[in-house]
């Protein structure tokens, strides 16, 4: 969204990034499960300057009950960003754009959780953005995957997100909050790396088909160093220090 | 958009073994769209407008257009807001109140598609920087749903800005003055085409109708421009793409959009 002619260097010639990184280098992330005594199951992210805990709930008793399903659990998501995660204050009434969000990232996460096991019930997960900096659909749906896995729900596979895009006529990987208000695309892609989909696909700016593929690529192999990441959070979580 | 029913899963059951088959329930190829009519100038009292029918989907849009203030970190930018709404009487789910997450998806995915080409050069819309500039608004009202409503929105709201006509304001002791009799054509640099596609297992359907909606596994909307570049996408529905899939998709959505542009263009030269 927004300008897309600033003075800023998005790409110098050594192929080094406006914060210093790499082409095809993510921001620095880490993931923390288990974070929230009430939640069923929860996870914290750090995803460069973002800041994102997920709670998730279930499966429990539906309410409103005429959205139960007797087929099948229904999942819902609630992305959320706090009125203080952004530079001007964020009204906290949720706006459109999360609305959005939060049902892009519910359609990323149900292909990988077994509703079909739980009739009648609902999976609720909550994405609260503490801090924005770029890319937070990814980052909350890399949070909300563990955050369902913590929970203990069964699952087909984790949900892998990342970004690419293209600035300066480069595919980049995971871009960030400058490189997005000025670069020339923004691809946000979601992925379950075990069952080789991708659940969640966007695009914001103009590809030729060459780079779209390209994209594609990129951003799929940053989702799965991203996997890694959250295999490790998990297994801090139930392993680390002989404790479970 | 409705719950699962007894019928959806014998019609689900009947759309799997057609395209078993390699048909569609409704005839089509499936790399073919629905018959597409497009009508414009049917609503005079808008600066645009455009009334879509693709199958049995129908929308009309209307495009007004007013001089407005820029946004804070936009000030050398005219304005363009594109907005959906399903009226309650376009299908017997659909209910009067504020929108559901699927019509607020509705009019952005369609919002993003004609924003993200560039097609209207904004920066031509200026009064004066800073203080006043022009905005356009496309306001879509689905009046029949049978699916599909991302394509049919967005030639409608495309059709619309192509034939729409700019009032000419002049700025008068800081206040923007309308220029009565004066108007200009908008300043169009690509047209960009959605194409929607669903996946029913391993099939790639172009435009689904409503039947195909609801028992499609996911769908994929993608929108180029005129130089068959992509400038935005949207993936949908409750499962995934391959990326081989999604490489289909691609070209397929550059080989129905260079075909539903001739249209597009057609329209503008007709107005």
């Amino acid at each position: 969204m927004g300008g897309r002619d600033s003075k800023l260097v998005l790409l110098d010639e050594n192929g080094i990034r406006c914060d210093g990184r790499k082409v095809d280098e993510t921001r620095k992330i880490s993931i923390k499960a288990g974070v929230l005594k009430n939640a069923n199951g929860s996870a914290y992210i750090e995803f460069g300057d973002n800041k994102i805990i997920v709670g998730v709930f279930g499966p429990r008793d539906v309410h409103p009950k005429h959205l139960s399903d007797t087929d099948t659990g229904i999942l819902r998501c609630r992305y959320h960003m706090s009125p203080f995660s952004v530079t001007e204050r964020k009204n906290p009434a949720p706006s459109r754009r999360e609305i959005e969000i939060g049902k892009v990232i519910k359609e990323a996460l149900k292909p990988a959780v077994m509703l079909e096991k739980f009739p009648r019930t609902a999976v609720d997960v909550y994405v609260e953005v503490l801090q924005a900096d770029g890319g937070t659909r990814c980052a909350a749906l890399d949070a909300a995957s563990v955050a369902l896995a913590d929970a203990g729900i069964p699952m087909r596979d984790l949900v892998s997100a990342c970004a690419a895009g293209k600035v300066a006529d480069t595919i980049i990987l995971d871009v960030g909050n400058e490189e997005d208000q000025a670069g020339q695309a923004d691809m946000p892609i979601g992925y379950m790396p075990n069952l080789g989909q991708i659940t969640l696909l966007q695009l914001d700016g103009v590809l030729t088909p060459d780079e779209f593929k390209k994209c594609v690529e990129t951003g799929v192999d940053g989702c799965k160093q991203i996997y890694e990441i959250q295999k490790q959070a998990l297994k801090d979580k139930f392993f680390g220090n002989g404790v479970v | 958009m409705a719950t699962t029913s007894i019928l959806d899963k014998l019609k689900r059951n009947k759309i799997n073994d057609l395209l078993e088959k390699g048909q569609r329930f409704d005839g089509r190829a499936f790399d073919e769209h629905r018959p597409l009519t497009i009508e414009t100038g049917v609503i005079p009292h808008a600066n645009g407008s455009a009334r879509v029918r693709l199958g049995d989907t129908e929308v009309v849009t209307g495009i007004k257009i007013q001089p407005d203030r820029p946004f804070p970190d936009m000030g050398d930018k005219g304005i363009f807001i594109c907005t959906a709404e399903i009226l309650p009487l376009a299908h017997p789910t659909a209910e009067p109140g504020p929108p559901g997450e699927d019509v607020i998806e509705l009019a952005r995915v369609v919002d993003r598609g004609i924003r993200e080409s560039g097609m209207i050069d904004v920066s031509q819309l200026v009064l004066e920087k800073n203080k006043s500039v022009i905005a356009i608004f496309a306001d879509n009202s689905v009046i029949d749903h049978d699916g599909n409503l991302f394509d049919a929105c967005s030639y409608a709201s495309t059709a619309a800005i192509l034939t729409c006509k700019i009032p000419k304001w002049e700025m008068q002791d800081e206040v923007p003055t309308l220029v009565e009799g004066q108007t200009s054509d908008p300043p169009i640099t690509t047209i960009p085409v959605s194409v929607t596609m669903a996946r029913i297992g391993d099939h790639i359907l172009v435009d689904p109708n409503s039947d195909e909606w609801t028992c499609m596994d996911a769908r994929i909307t993608i929108t180029t421009n005129s130089d068959g570049n992509v400038c935005a996408l949207q993936k949908g529905g409750n499962n995934g793409f391959t990326p081989e899939q999604i490489m289909k998709c691609l070209e397929t959505s550059r080989t129905i959009g260079a075909e539903i542009r001739k249209k597009l263009e057609q329209v503008r030269q007709g107005s």
